[in-house]
C-alpha cells in the first residue's frame, strides 16, 4: 500500500498566482537575504555580550565598528575588491561542483578531497613542466588538475550508480584518502629538495599570472566564465535537463527515457571537477606549492556557498563572493575593532542554520511559504535518512 | 453542523453549509474532489476549526478539540486510506489509543480480545484478534476499521469513501453491514462519488459545489444524471457515446510474461494476451494483482523474466522506455506523481519530458525554449488544462488537471499503443469524463489501447474486451458487450474461474 498516498495529494489545493515565478524569487532571493541579515543581527548580539570581556562594560557601538570595518575590508578599495574576488574563487568553483550534486540529487561531501587531489596533480604536472613556457606548462598543469578532480568524483558517482554505496559516506571516506595520499605523496616522491617543511617544489613557469591588482590571478576568470557555463548547462541544454529531472524525480526520469545511473555518474564526476579547479586556482594561482599538510576548508565551506546560493549558479556566485569578502574583511575587522577573525565562522554557521531552519526566518519576515522545502535541504536530510535517490 | 463557513487563505472552503443526520440515517455527501466534503468533515472531526457556525450534538452546540474528543463524543471516522497499523495485530489496532488497562501497566487483553471477538461474531464475522492486519484483504481491513469505530461505540460514523477500493461483491457486503448500522439507530455520514452507490444505500444525499450545498435529493426522486448535474454544475454525459470498434491486427501481442516484484517474488505468471489495433482491452483488477508490475514490464521500467512482448511485430522485451515512445507508445502511468510528471517543473517542462531531447524541442544539446513553449500551450489548450500559465509547476495543479496534462502528453502525436493505468483514480466527474472521451477518440484513430483499472465502472464503459487479473494470472477474456457488472466483479474477485461459469450458466 505504498501508493497509498497518491491520490490523497489530489485535493485540488487552489492555483494560487504567488506560486511559479514569484515563488522562485522567494527562494532564491528573499530567503537568503533575510538568512544574512539575521545571522548579522546574531552576530551583533554575540560582539554586544562579549564585549566587557576584553573592554569592562557593554560596547553597544561595537558591532556597527566591526562591520563597517569587515566592509572596509572586502570592498573599501581596489585592493581590498581584488582580495576579496581572490578569496572567493574557490568557495565559487566548489560551490558550484556541490550546487550541480544537489541538482541531480546527490550530496558531494567529497569536494574537500576532489580539492586536495587536483591541487595535488596540477602541482606535481607544474613542478614537472617547469622547463616548459608557460603557454604549455599552464594548460597542462590545469588540464591535470582537472581530470584529477573529475576522477576522484567519479568513483562515488561510479560506485552509487552500480553498488548504491551512499554518496555521502564514500565521498566523506575518500576525504580522508585525499589527505593521507597527499600528505604521502608530498612528503615522499613530490617533496621539494630545498624545502624546510615537507611541501612539493616551488611552481613556476605554470603559475596563474596575476592580471589585475595584487593577487587578481587567472584563476578568478575561471570562476567568472564558470558560473554562466554552468547556468547555461543547467537551463538551457538538454544534459541540465537530465540532470534536474533526475534530481527532481529519478522515477520520472527513468520514464521519460534518461539513464539515472548515467547522469549519476556524469553529474559526480562535473562535480569532482569543479572542485577540482577550485584546488588548481588556489594552487596555481595563490599558494604556488602544495604543502604535505594543507590545510583548507573550501570544500566544505563550498556546502555553505551552495545551500546559500540555492544551488543556482547565480546565487551561489552572490554566496561565494559575500563568503570571500568576510574572509578578506575578517583581518581589518580584528584589528579596528578587536573581533577575532573567528567571528565570520560564526556569521556563516548562523547563516546556515537560519537556512536549514527556513520556518523561523519565514516567521521573523512575515514570508509566506512556498509550499515545498528547498530541493537540496530535502537532498541533506535523504541522505541521513539512509533514503537514496537512484 | 448549521451554518459552517471556513475559509483557507485564498478559498472558502465551507461557505455556510448546513448538515443534519439523524439517528438510524444513511446520510450522503456527494461532491468532486476540492468541493469541501474532507473540509467539512474535518471540523466534525474536531481537526479544523470553522469560522462561523456550529456543530450541535444531540441538539446541544458542542466544541469539537480534536479527533480524542470526537471519538469521546461517539463521533468515529473511517478514512478512504485506512489508519490501521499492518504490523500491528487487529485487537492491536483497535485497542491502540483507548488501551483498556487491567492496572497501571498492564493492558486488559483478555477482555479486549473477548469484545472484539463479541462484536464481530455479532455480525456474523469470525475475526481472529491475533492476526496482523498486513494479512487481511482490502475488506476485512475495512470491516476492523468498521469494528473499531464500533468498539469505541460510536453514534456518528463517517464514512470516507469506503467502497473505493473493494470489488463490487465486497461493497455488498459493506453495505449489509451499513444498513444493520442504521437499523440499530447510528446515525452514518457516507461520503462517495459513485452516484449508483450513493443512490442504493442512502436515506438523503447531500450535494456540495465550491463549498456550498447545491442541494438535497432523496434516491426515489433523483437519478444519476441529476446528481452528476449538481455536483458538476452542468449537464454531464455518464457514458461515453462510442460506436463500434473496429479492430485490426494485433498490435501489442503478450505471451507467457512473467514478472517478479521488488523483493524478487514473481507476482505476473504467465500471462498471454492480445490488443488489436482499434479496440480497447481492458484488465479489470483490485490493486496489487499484479497489474501494475505486469505494466511497468511493457513499459521497459521494470524487468521481463520470461516471456515475450511484440508491438506491431517488434520484438519490445525488455525495450527502453525512450525506444517505446520512439516507436508511438504513449503510457499513462498509474501514478502521476511518481512516473507521470515532475512536480516541481513548470508545466513547459513537464509537457516535453519525454521529447525534450529531439527536434524541435532541441538542436543538439540546446534546449529550444519558444518550441517547448509552443508546445506546451497547444496541449494545455487542447486537452483543457486549467492553469494560469505554462510556467506554474506542475504541483500548483489540482489532480484532475495534472492528469489531463499527462493525458494530453501521452496522447499527442502518431501512436500505435497507447498503454492506461488506472487513468482516472481519485478525478472528478468532469476530468473522468473527459479522458474517456479522448480514449475512445484515440481508439477511433486505430490505435490499440490497453486499459488497466480497479474501477468497474471504467472498465465496462471503455473496453470492447475485457479480462481480470487476479493473482498474478489473467483470467477469462469476457466480450464488453455482453459482459454485465457483477461477471465482471466476479472475474476481479476470484481470477475468472466463477465468472466464467456464471456466463455459461446465463447462456445455458
Amino acid at each position: 500500500m505504498t501508493d497509498a498516498t497518491a491520490p490523497e495529494t489530489d485535493r485540488s489545493t487552489p492555483p494560487a498566482a504567488t506560486r511559479g515565478r514569484g515563488g522562485e524569487i522567494l527562494d532564491l532571493v528573499l530567503l537568503p537575504s533575510a538568512a544574512i541579515l539575521l545571522a548579522l543581527v546574531v552576530g551583533a548580539v554575540i560582539m554586544i555580550l562579549s564585549s566587557p570581556l576584553t573592554r569592562g562594560g557593554f560596547n553597544l557601538a561595537l558591532p556597527w565598528t566591526a562591520y563597517v570595518a569587515l566592509v572596509q575590508g572586502s570592498f573599501g578599495s581596489f585592493d581590498a575588491i581584488v582580495s576579496t574576488m581572490s578569496a572567493a574563487t574557490p568557495l565559487v568553483l566548489a560551490g558550484l561542483a556541490v550546487g550541480i550534486g544537489f541538482k541531480a540529487g546527490v550530496f558531494n561531501i567529497g569536494a574537500q578531497g576532489q580539492f586536495l587531489m587536483a591541487g595535488l596533480a596540477a602541482a606535481a604536472m607544474g613542478v614537472a613542466t617547469a622547463g616548459l613556457p608557460p603557454v604549455a606548462a599552464i594548460p597542462l598543469a590545469v588540464g591535470a588538475g582537472l581530470l584529477a578532480g573529475a576522477a576522484y568524483g567519479f568513483v562515488p558517482g561510479f560506485l552509487k550508480a552500480t553498488t548504491g554505496a551512499h554518496e555521502v559516506v564514500t565521498t566523506i571516506m575518500l576525504n580522508y584518502v585525499a589527505i593521507q595520499f597527499l600528505a604521502w605523496a608530498v612528503s615522499g616522491p613530490l617533496r621539494g629538495e630545498n624545502v624546510t617543511f615537507a611541501r612539493t617544489e616551488t611552481i613556476t613557469t605554470a603559475v596563474l599570472p596575476v592580471l589585475f591588482g595584487r593577487d587578481g590571478h587567472l584563476g578568478i576568470a575561471f570562476a567568472a566564465i564558470a558560473v554562466p557555463l554552468l547556468a547555461w548547462l543547467l537551463f538551457r541544454s538538454t544534459l541540465g535537463f537530465e540532470i534536474r529531472t533526475v534530481g527532481a524525480n529519478p522515477h520520472a526520469a527513468r520514464y521519460a527515457g534518461m539513464r539515472p545511473r548515467a547522469i549519476l555518474i556524469l553529474t559526480m564526476s562535473l562535480s569532482g571537477m569543479l572542485a577540482g579547479l577550485a584546488g588548481v586556482a588556489e594552487i596555481l594561482g595563490k599558494v604556488h606549492h602544495i604543502p604535505a599538510a594543507y590545510s583548507t576548508t573550501v570544500g566544505f565551506d563550498a556546502i555553505a556557498v551552495a545551500l546559500l546560493g540555492r544551488s543556482h549558479p547565480v546565487g551561489i556566485l552572490f554566496a561565494g563572493i559575500l563568503f570571500g569578502a568576510m574572509r578578506a574583511g575578517s583581518g581589518l575587522m580584528q584589528i579596528q575593532a578587536g573581533i577575532p577573525v573567528q567571528m565570520i565562522n560564526v556569521l556563516q554557521a548562523v547563516i546556515l542554520f537560519f537556512l536549514a531552519a527556513d520556518l523561523i526566518v519565514r516567521a521573523v519576515f512575515r514570508l509566506r511559504s512556498s509550499g515545498e522545502s528547498a530541493s537540496e535541504l530535502q537532498t541533506i536530510s535523504a541522505s541521513y535518512g539512509g533514503g537514496g535517490t537512484a | 453542523m448549521l451554518h459552517i463557513t471556513k475559509r483557507y487563505p485564498g478559498v472558502v472552503a465551507n461557505d455556510d453549509i448546513s448538515l443534519d443526520v439523524r439517528a438510524g440515517e444513511i446520510h450522503a455527501l456527494l461532491g468532486e474532489n476540492g468541493a469541501g466534503k474532507s473540509t467539512l468533515m474535518n471540523i466534525l472531526y474536531g481537526l479544523a476549526v470553522p469560522d462561523e457556525g456550529d456543530v450541535l450534538l444531540d441538539g446541544r452546540p458542542v466544541e469539537i478539540d480534536g479527533p480524542n474528543d470526537a471519538i469521546h463524543r461517539g463521533i468515529s471516522m473511517v478514512h478512504q486510506h485506512f489508519m490501521l497499523v499492518p504490523v500491528l495485530s487487529v485487537a492491536e489496532n483497535i485497542l491502540l489509543g483507548d488501551e483498556p488497562m487491567a492496572n497501571a501497566i498492564l493492558l486488559d487483553r483478555a477482555a479486549a480480545h473477548r469484545r472484539i471477538r463479541e462484536l464481530g461474531e455479532s455480525f456474523g464475522w469470525k475475526i481472529d484478534p491475533d492476526e496482523p492486519v498486513g494479512n487481511l484483504s482490502v475488506g476485512w481491513q475495512q470491516r476492523v476499521e468498521i469494528l473499531k469505530a464500533l468498539y469505541r461505540q460510536a453514534r456518528v460514523l463517517v464514512l470516507d469513501e469506503p467502497t473505493a477500493s473493494l470489488t463490487p461483491q465486497e461493497t455488498r457486503e459493506i453495505f449489509e453491514v451499513l444498513r444493520r448500522l442504521r437499523a440499530e439507530g447510528h446515525a452514518i455520514i457516507f461520503i462517495s462519488h459513485k452516484l449508483y452507490e450513493v443512490l442504493d444505500i442512502a436515506d438523503r444525499i447531500t450535494v456540495i459545489r465550491r463549498g456550498r450545498v447545491v442541494g438535497s435529493r432523496i434516491p426515489s426522486q433523483t437519478d444519476e444524471d441529476d446528481l452528476a448535474e449538481l455536483m458538476v454544475g452542468r449537464e454531464v454525459q455518464l457514458t461515453v457515446d462510442r460506436g463500434e470498434s473496429h479492430p485490426r491486427e494485433p498490435m501489442l501481442v503478450v505471451a507467457g510474461l512473467r514478472v517478479n516484484d521488488a523483493k524478487g517474488r514473481e507476482v505476473v505468471h504467465d500471462v498471454d494476451f492480445q490488443v488489436r489495433a482499434g479496440e480497447i482491452f481492458g484488465i479489470a483488477g483490485v490493486a496489487g494483482n499484479g497489474q501494475d508490475e505486469m505494466v511497468e514490464a511493457l513499459m521497459g521500467l521494470r524487468e521481463v523474466t520470461a516471456g515475450r512482448v511484440t508491438i506491431g511485430g517488434w520484438d519490445a522485451t525488455g525495450a527502453s522506455p525512450r525506444s517505446l515512445h520512439q516507436r508511438g507508445v504513449g503510457f499513462v502511468p498509474a501514478d502521476r506523481h511518481r512516473y507521470g510528471m515532475v512536480l516541481s517543473f513548470p508545466l513547459t517542462d513537464n509537457l516535453a519530458l519525454n521529447e525534450y531531447y529531439h527536434s524541435p524541442y532541441a538542436r543538439g544539446m540546446v534546449r529550444d525554449e519558444a518550441a517547448i513553449r509552443a508546445n506546451a500551450e497547444r496541449i494545455i489548450a487542447e486537452y483543457d488544462v486549467r492553469t494560469p500559465s505554462a510556467d506554474v509547476p506542475g504541483s500548483s495543479l489540482s489532480g484532475g488537471n495534472q492528469q489531463k496534462l499527462v493525458v494530453g502528453r501521452e496522447f499527442d502525436g502518431e501512436l500505435s499503443l497507447l498503454v492506461l493505468d488506472q487513468p482516472t483514480r481519485g478525478l472528478d466527474v468532469g476530468s473522468i469524463e473527459f479522458i474517456h472521451r479522448r480514449a475512445i477518440d484515440r481508439r477511433d484513430a486505430g490505435v490499440a489501447v490497453l486499459l488497466v483499472s480497479a474501477e468497474l465502472d471504467e472498465i465496462l464503459e471503455l473496453s470492447d474486451r475485457i479480462g481480470g487479473m487476479y493473482g498474478g494470472r489473467l483470467a477469462a477474456v469476457l466480450d464488453a458487450r455482453t459482459a454485465n457488472r457483477e461477471e465482471v466483479g466476479l472475474l476481479m474477485a476470484t481470477g475468472g474461474r466463477e465468472a466464467v461459469e456464471a456466463v455459461q450458466e446465463r447462456a445455458s
